[in-house]
């Protein structure tokens, strides 16, 4: 057992810890945006459904996962406030609104389709169906416009680089929900699904090069950033997971096409981790080293976090596995 | 326009206040729903099958609500205590990080198991996932409590300076996280989940049980009612009782370390000895019932009562009065008044509990109308006390947000607008006032559907909009 000083005196085995720290929050954060972005994104494509039987699927496919799913987005938000306090405070606070509007969004969307399966009255079920779209758009709209505002170190509600963010993160999620529904689905259903998953694709790809314009010619800071090899190379990275999900998609790929659209996610958060690096908080001008919590609590958390996360994982396995496949009849949410 | 810091205080009260009710619904069924899946598939009985099917339906709808309301209260340490958090956070941040981690993670990801599982997994791993949900469900009031009570006894820390600001360092984590407050709200708050969500149960059960014994009116499933009604009193034996006996224990625990609470909880505003413990109090006039103080109630009080029940067994032991602290008070007559009635409750349900444990004891379990109708009216009653428990240890620190280190006014947000504090205030409002009524609607419905029979685990949905009392299936 490590004693308090040896805790304190000094970052374990030497590892660069708040660094470390500052790339665990993003991979937690494209976690939850890969996770129950597919969640998002069968809230979206819920809305091209008109056939209850069709509906019922798509619930019953996220049923067994989104709760699970969304505690990243909880996990996300422990960690900022554990190993970034200043930031957790200024970006929320400062944020307030929008906040708001995403937590209204995520509580609409986690709520509607629990609604939904409790009557099976067409009013009641049409409502609650549009309440499940609404949500499923609005959540991860407002969270691109957050991630673009945080970046851009924006204190305006709304931009038009933040709007771009939102959009290009909503036709993400229908990307990812489609490579997930094609998993869970099976005969037309599943083959309808694929041209669903082209245009999502196309959208996304015409969205991305629209940001990184818009970025590159609204915001002059960010242009020496955005030309680094690392940003370009994540750029690539994208086209490549993109040709590899068109490809696996018409080849009916499923898994490898749920793969290429996890790609697709984290290269996105990645883009975004390394235009702010080593800056955590742009706008009040806060870096990773000056953020961080003292070295006590972030050893005690890195310890905690290299016990527990492993174990998150096998969870996240057994769930998973207990309901691979395609969902058999007679399941419903 | 409310002040940015009334509409921040009043936004997180009423985000607690509902939220509180979910992880209480979880964490009280928790036990249960493990004892029920256990039952099940050991003797593959009906009747627990349907209990664990149907408590299982009311426990996965209240995770759900308890999930969208916990995220808000979690970001609302960002949005609106922004000045609490970046002091704090060194410290406070770390609990809540690792029950998202160790908790949260644990609950949601083996519930999915639990409730849609049962014909996909093997006995072994669905039993696991019983317990891996009840485990997440407690392991989540570790780390909420373990937060919560540093703020009621901080220590292990250091004021630091630094970017400028006054920042708390962890300087002795066994001291910080280990805290003896930690204990007595962790036994008290587990407790009072198990003996509410009981008095839940009997309440409901008590109703079926006596429309078909008393009323003899037609009822659906009478040997799953009785066996609720059963289970819930055994649960009601051993719970009540204890929770009297820490709760006393607590008190005196708080007299020791947060004396100024312990003086808005008995309205004692000069310190005295031989300080009566009012087991009856009204008001003299309508004054002392919004500024309740010990010596302007009449009432009838055991001599030397509190001072009794607060030192541990001296009628002679000094209380310190509320003037003796400087500065603001908390509002005593909040907190006066939710402590009586919390205690009081809490003598009712050991009433209820020996109640019904003697009936049951004298075979008369299902014959005792009156007894039925004390429970029924008791039902929503648990939950209301543990309210009230939390108002008394929340308003009762009041004015700190950290008890004698930071001041809840000095915690809220700085650039925080009366604008946007009152816009999400008055929209919060609606939507949980939205968001109860919805819960409350549905588990009405689940339960006039009552448990689930085992064809209806291959029913499809009806649609026929007549047939829509069916609930679906979970």
């Amino acid at each position: 057992m490590t004693s308090v000083e040896t805790l304190s005196s000094g970052p374990l085995f030497g590892l660069p810890l708040p660094d470390l720290w500052f790339g665990l929050l993003f991979v937690i954060f494209a976690t939850f945006l890969f996770l129950d972005g597919f969640d998002f994104g069968v809230g979206v494509l819920f809305a091209t459904r008109e056939d209850a039987a069709e509906r019922e699927q798509f619930l019953a496919a996220i049923g067994p996962f989104w709760d699970g799913n969304e505690v990243w987005l909880v996990v996300f938000g422990g960690a900022l406030f554990a190993a970034f306090p200043p930031v957790y405070a200024n970006l929320f606070s400062r944020h307030y609104l929008l906040m708001f509007a995403i937590l209204g969004a995520l509580l609409l969307r986690g709520l509607a389709p629990e609604m939904y399966e409790q009557r099976h009255d067409e009013r009641w079920q049409r409502w609650w169906g549009r309440a499940f779209v609404a949500g499923s758009l609005a959540t991860p709209f407002f969270l691109g416009l957050f991630t673009a505002n945080w970046l851009l170190g924006s204190t305006a509600l709304v931009t038009l680089p933040g709007v771009l963010v939102g959009l290009t993160v909503v036709t993400l999620t229908v990307v990812d929900g489609v490579a997930f529904l094609r998993l869970k689905t099976r005969g037309d259903l599943r083959a309808d699904l694929q041209a669903d998953g082209y245009r999502a694709l196309a959208a996304y790809l015409v969205l991305v090069v629209a940001t990184l314009l818009g970025v590159y010619l609204l915001e002059p800071g960010l242009r020496g950033r955005l030309r680094s090899p690392l940003v370009l190379g994540l750029v690539g990275l994208t086209l490549v997971f993109a040709a590899g999900y068109a490809l696996a998609t018409r080849r009916d790929r499923y898994y490898l096409a749920f793969v290429a659209a996890a790609g697709l996610v984290f290269t996105l958060v990645a883009v975004v981790a390394s235009l702010l690096y080593p800056s955590v908080d742009p706008a009040t001008g806060l870096t990773v080293e000056a953020a961080v919590v003292p070295t006590l609590s972030l050893n005690l958390m890195s310890i905690g976090a290299a016990l527990l996360l492993p174990l998150v994982f096998v969870y996240f396995v057994v769930l998973y596995s207990a309901f691979s496949g395609p969902i058999e009849a007679g399941e419903s949410y | 326009m409310v002040d940015p810091v009334i509409a921040s205080r009043l936004q997180f009260a009423l985000t607690t206040i509902v939220h509180i009710v979910f992880p209480v619904v979880s964490m009280g069924l928790a036990p249960f729903l493990i004892y029920f899946t256990w039952k099940d598939i050991r003797t593959g009985e009906p009747v627990y099958e349907q209990l664990r099917r149907f408590w299982t339906r009311i426990f996965a709808v209240s995770f759900v609500v308890g999930t969208v309301t916990g995220i808000v209260l979690e970001f609302e340490f960002g949005t609106n205590f922004a000045a609490f958090a970046t002091t704090a956070g060194p410290l406070f941040g770390g609990p809540l990080a690792v029950e998202g981690m160790m908790a949260f993670m644990l609950e949601a990801t083996f519930l999915g198991v639990f409730v849609f599982g049962r014909e996909r997994v093997g006995d072994a791993l669905y039993m696991a996932s019983a317990v891996a949900v009840g485990l997440g469900t407690w392991l989540s009031a570790v780390w909420i409590l373990v937060a919560n009570s540093w703020m009621q006894m901080p220590r292990g820390y250091e004021m630091v300076t630094r970017n400028g600001e006054q920042v708390i360092h962890l300087v002795d984590p066994i001291a910080a996280y280990a805290n003896p407050r930690f204990f007595w709200m962790f036994v008290h708050m587990q407790n009072a989940s198990v003996e509410s969500v009981s008095l839940a149960m009997a309440g409901l059960s008590a109703y079926f049980v006596f429309r078909h014994h008393v009323w003899e009116r037609p009822v659906d499933h009478v040997t799953f009612w009785e066996t609720t009604l059963k289970i819930a009193v055994v649960g009601l034996l051993i719970t009540a009782p204890l929770q009297v006996f820490h709760g006393d224990l607590y008190a005196r625990h708080v007299y020791e370390t947060q004396p100024q609470k312990f003086a808005a909880m008995e309205a004692v505003w000069e310190t005295d000895s031989y300080v009566p413990e009012y087991l009856i109090a009204f008001p003299t006039s309508v004054e002392s019932l919004l500024d309740p103080r010990a010596k302007e109630i009449f009432g009838i009080g055991i001599p030397g009562g509190a001072s009794w029940l607060a030192s541990g067994g001296d009628p002679q032991a000094t209380i310190r009065g509320l003037e003796e602290f400087e500065g603001p008070q908390p509002p005593v007559a909040i907190v006066f008044w939710s402590f009586r009635i919390m205690v009081a409750l809490g003598f009712w349900f050991v009433t209820l509990a020996f109640w019904s444990g003697y009936r049951w004891f004298r075979g008369e379990l299902f014959a005792d109308d009156l007894l039925h109708k004390a429970l029924m009216t008791s039902a929503p009653l648990g939950v209301f006390a543990v309210e009230l428990g939390w108002v008394v240890t929340e308003v009762g620190r009041q004015p700190w947000i950290i008890q004698g280190v930071m001041k809840t006014s000095e915690g809220v947000s700085p650039g925080l607008t009366g604008a946007e504090a009152t816009a999400t205030l008055v929209g919060f409002a609606a939507a949980y006032l939205g968001l109860l009524t919805l819960y409350g609607y549905v588990i009405t419905r689940l339960i006039r559907a009552g448990p689930p029979d085992r064809a209806d685990l291959v029913t499809t949905a009806p649609t026929e909009p007549a047939d829509s009392e069916v609930a679906a299936d979970d």
